[in-house]
């Protein structure tokens, strides 16, 4: 482990809270521009969004009464294979980002039409400009031939696709390092308080100065967001994911139900649960995502389950993400979403770009936490 | 769906599982015993209902006092489910099994863990060759099939199992190249301060010692104080030559069948996966669920007994079994309590006097560090093929525990889902952090804890 | 093709003697074996490659830890050998890798057996858990 014990090593021009998607995301961006970053991390058992992730880098059907976060996941997404180049170039890991399309599976003829609907108001929200397709279960089949009898159709969206979240996890662990960057991860920053010359954050480990200040700890955001004059309205939401054993490619697009890894695992998603933070497993849920997975693509009846996940999806009341800077402390940014994954490449590029310079041409006045108090 | 409910629900049919079942059922309790073999006896006793072998002086009294047991539970009014693989359970005691490729819930009012040990992952060189096999592995093909492994045949590691396996395999006529003893020097010396509180089960102790007697006899050579263990492959990918260390001097021999062995460790996977408290044991160097005297966890209405609940090995299981049962029947109104200290006076003693030997053994034979924290080259993760050095990478890269190396390695995600790198991962990591193992945790184990096919959970909903 | 040396037989407590097939060939083995003890009769070994290198692995704990002793049984890929009892006429081959899964290909034409497969299904579903 790194040690840390003196002034000098305990100061950075950007303090990140938190060493998960975001945080890392954020915090490379944050480097490019020159910056020194450190990264204060919690340790093995925290709760970690990150690495309960289903891997889709996915537009379709988001914001669909946000216009603005619709145009920001598709800028993303527009964003991620340059991203994605960039992480493989300086660590030679490769994220599998694979941005061929993707489908969105309907059980039944109600649900199609549902979705359809939804997914046209979103064009015509976008001037137009909003690539989707439907498709009856013959079409879908010419995609996955082993789609089920009992799908009705699915939609087609040209820009989704998929990627290998723990890869990417590692992947940007590895080139914020490189650079330089530090993550301490010996424990849980419980104050932080803005002085003249900036913000010193302290946890049981000790204390760390930074000139700025970026939130990016999940639901950890919620206590320390008042500390700068922000708030973070955030709810946990449990998500259950089955994982399957690896089994020989079949799944040539990602569903939002089910998809299949590089390396040959199928997951099958997920479920939208308050329960609080119970991070755990149910028998009920995982055998509803089996069921339903199953009536998708009745083949998987065969594939044995190997394990299954919960982990708490970091959700504001209307489910879209926080970006705001601290009028009363200049210099403290909060960052939370649940699509970490999505919104990587917004992350590492226009956000950490705003946070830099305190200018950006994002409409990011829509995101932030007066929505809620209005 | 109307869900049975049971009074007691019993996972396991080892010597715990058998006398828990027993004893609990003179109280007329409702039970139902969920095993996962095909017949009752847990590994120790593994086939007692149906010996393969005829010549009973090759296994030992000690197996065929199984049959006691056995005797017990046919006696006894318990619903008995062999082939069934519990992968879930509920904090309200809703337990999900797989039986027959067919998953079905029961609910219990009183939950008995007793789903025993496995062998301790025992990680080397080469350890994933065929041909090498667990000693574990080599009697119970013994027990259930009378099978003999393939010569040259080789047994390496410590403990109490080796010398059996050894003395047993002789008994039945099999050649034993060599016998390779990995206890560490000084071991026996340490061990001494822990000889007066063995005395207490001097039977035991006699066994042991009676047991040396006999390799001695037999005159296969047994070599003491080796270490660096490294199994090599033939031209067909099986195991050919072992070589190893002893006195500072390497040796090499030929090798069809290696059987290795560490010592034993508690089967957590059920009572993680229900996160319980657990706690690091120093001499053991294994996890184990917090239990009180009664075998009690964390979770009222949850009891573990026999060696899930801690290695103290099959007598010292049963007697735990017997005194759980009888706490389960007085907690559910069957006897008062203090007719329970009356019933359990003597399971109590004869449990005390098996626990009293453990402390001595476990000194003993503790494993090397060659086996808690392997060279780098050595895999650690059989299922996902992540050596120890690759963890050690990601504890430089700032993996402070389990969980953390499984997400950037996938160490612990294949099909065993970690019972065969989850004590090795955290000891590595502890080790280079220079902080105490249960500072670094475990895996956090989720359901479902056996693999079973996606249609037979689909079948669960409604 | 089974080529490694075989584990050897005790004199055993009479029982019922089991044909089994392992790559094909022939193998008699005791009732009560199990799949992998079967394997390790015959001399299968390595009785499965690994889905991340393809290195050869065969049974390593018998107890239903480890599994390692994934087999090819009756046309089922991944089972593990030293959970299943082996029966009379079982179809034992080697675990090659991950695994493929059986296609089920719905083509216009065959529309009606698909729904007659998830009629099946639902029929099942419905079956009383007994336990």
């Amino acid at each position: 482990m790194t040690q840390f014990s003196t002034d000098s090593q305990r100061r950075a021009d950007v303090c990140v809270l938190g060493g998960g998607i975001v945080g890392l995301a954020v915090a490379l961006g944050l480097q490019r521009n020159g910056l020194s970053v450190t990264i204060l991390d919690e340790g093995d058992s925290a709760l970690r969004a990150s690495r309960g992730n289903f891997g889709l880098v996915w537009v379709q059907g988001k914001g669909d009464t946000l216009p603005e976060y619709a145009a920001i996941s598709r800028l993303s997404a527009q964003l991620w294979a340059n991203h994605a180049q960039q992480l493989k170039d300086a660590t030679g890991i490769d994220v599998q980002l694979q941005q061929r399309g993707g489908l969105f599976l309907c059980l039944s003829e109600p649900e199609l039409r549902e979705r359809q609907a939804m997914l046209t108001r979103m064009r015509v929200a976008a001037g137009g400009d909003y690539p989707f397709e439907t498709l009856d279960l013959q079409q879908l089949r010419e995609f996955i031939p082993e789609a089920g009898p009992e799908v009705a159709g699915a939609t087609w969206g040209p820009e989704d696709g998929h990627l290998n979240p723990l890869l990417y996890l590692r992947a940007m662990t590895e080139h914020f390092l490189q650079r330089g960057g530090k993550i301490d991860n010996s424990g849980k920053i419980s104050r932080i308080e803005p002085t003249d010359s900036g913000f010193t954050l302290t946890s049981d480990a000790g204390q760390w100065h930074g000139d700025q200040v970026v939130l990016a700890a999940g639901l950890g955001n919620r206590d320390l967001a008042p500390q700068v004059g922000l708030s973070a309205p955030l709810v946990p939401n449990r998500g259950q994911v089955l994982i399957c054993e690896r089994v020989k490619p079949f799944l040539n697009y990602p569903t939002g139900h089910v998809r299949q890894t590089n390396e040959g695992t199928l997951q099958l998603g997920d479920s939208k649960e308050d329960v609080g933070f119970d991070p755990g497993t149910t028998t009920d849920v995982i055998a509803k995502i089996a069921h339903r997975a199953s009536q998708m693509f009745p083949l998987l009846r065969d594939v044995r389950l190997i394990r299954a996940w919960g982990a708490l999806r970091v959700m504001t009341p209307d489910g879209y993400p926080l970006y705001e800077a601290s009028k009363q402390y200049p210099g403290a940014y909060l960052v939370t979403c649940h699509s970490g994954v999505t919104l990587g490449a917004l992350h590492e590029g226009p956000i950490a770009d705003w946070i830099a310079s305190d200018r950006t041409e994002l409409p990011l006045e829509v995101f932030n936490a007066k929505r809620f108090t209005l | 769906m109307n869900i049975p409910v049971y009074d007691l629900v019993i996972i396991g049919a080892g010597p715990a599982g058998m006398s828990a079942a027993a004893t609990a059922s003179s109280h007329g309790l409702k039970i139902v015993i969920l095993d996962e073999q095909t017949a009752p006896g847990g590994q120790i006793y593994r086939s007692i209902s149906n010996p393969a072998i005829a010549d009973e002086n090759i296994l030992g009294a000690d197996y065929y006092h199984g049959r006691s047991l056995l005797t017990a539970m046919r006696y006894a009014n318990v619903d008995y489910l062999p082939g069934s693989i519990v992968w879930a359970v509920s904090p309200d005691l809703s337990i999900s099994f797989s039986r027959a490729g067919k998953s079905s819930q029961i609910k219990a009012k009183k939950l008995l863990i007793a789903t025993g040990a496995q062998e301790r992952p025992v990680p080397f060189p080469g350890w994933t060759l065929p041909g090498v096999l667990t000693c574990g592995a080599a009697q119970i093909l013994l027990k259930s099939s009378g099978l003999t492994p393939a010569a040259p045949l080789i047994l390496a590691g410590s403990g109490p199992l080796l010398l059996l396996i050894a003395a047993q395999l002789n008994r039945a006529g099999v050649e034993i190249e060599a016998i390779l003893d990995t206890t560490p020097k000084g071991r026996y010396l340490k061990s001494l301060r822990y000889l007066p509180a063995a005395l207490r089960n001097l039977p035991l102790l006699i066994k042991g010692v009676g047991l040396l007697v006999e390799l001695k006899r037999s005159g296969i050579r047994y070599v003491n104080n080796v270490s660096q263990l490294k199994a090599l492959p033939g031209s067909n990918q099986l195991l050919s030559k072992l070589q190893y260390s002893v006195d500072n001097r390497i040796e090499t021999s030929s090798c069809t069948t290696l059987l290795v062995h560490q010592g034993v460790v508690p089967n957590v996977q059920l009572t993680r996966a229900l996160q319980l408290e657990h706690q690091w044991d120093e001499l053991q160097q294994c996890w184990k669920p917090s239990l009180d005297s009664w075998g009690e966890s964390s979770q009222a209405g949850i009891f573990v007994a026999g060696d899930s609940g801690g290695i103290a090995g099959a007598r010292a299981a049963e007697y735990m079994g017997e005194l759980t049962a009888q706490r389960i029947a007085q907690q559910l109104g069957k006897l008062n309590k203090e007719s329970l200290l009356k019933q359990t006076a003597k399971a109590g003693r004869l449990l005390y006097q098996q626990q009293a030997i453990r402390p001595f053994l476990d000194a003993m034979y503790q494993p090397a560090d060659e086996f808690l924290k392997p060279s780098d080259e050595t895999l650690v993760c059989r299922c996902e093929e992540v050596t120890a050095g690759q963890i050690r990478g990601m504890v430089a890269q700032g993996c402070t525990g389990p969980n953390q190396t499984k997400a950037f390695s996938r160490a612990g995600m294949g099909p065993c889902q970690g019972r065969l790198c989850g004590l090795t991962v955290a000891q590595i990591i502890a080790d280079e952090r220079k902080v105490p193992v249960k500072d670094v945790g475990y895996y956090k184990i989720r359901s479902p804890i056996k693999p079973l096919t996606i249609g037979e959970i689909a079948d669960l909903a409604e | 093709m089974p080529n490694a040396l075989p584990f050897k037989r005790l004199t055993t407590n009479s029982t019922e003697w089991i044909t089994v097939y392992i790559e094909g060939q022939p193998v008699k083995i005791r009732q009560g074996d199990s799949a992998a003890a079967a394997v390790l009769v015959a001399g299968l070994q390595p009785s499965r490659t690994t889905v991340v290198s393809g290195s050869g692995r065969a049974p390593y704990c018998m107890m239903g830890v480890c599994f390692e002793c994934l087999l090819k049984i009756d046309g089922v890929e991944n089972v593990q050998g030293c959970m299943t009892p082996a029966c009379d006429g079982m179809q034992i081959v080697s675990q090659q890798q991950a695994r493929q899964l059986n296609r089920t290909d719905f083509s216009d034409s065959d529309l009606s057996s698909a729904n007659l497969s998830n009629k099946n299904l639902t029929d099942k579903k419905n079956e009383d858990p007994s336990v």
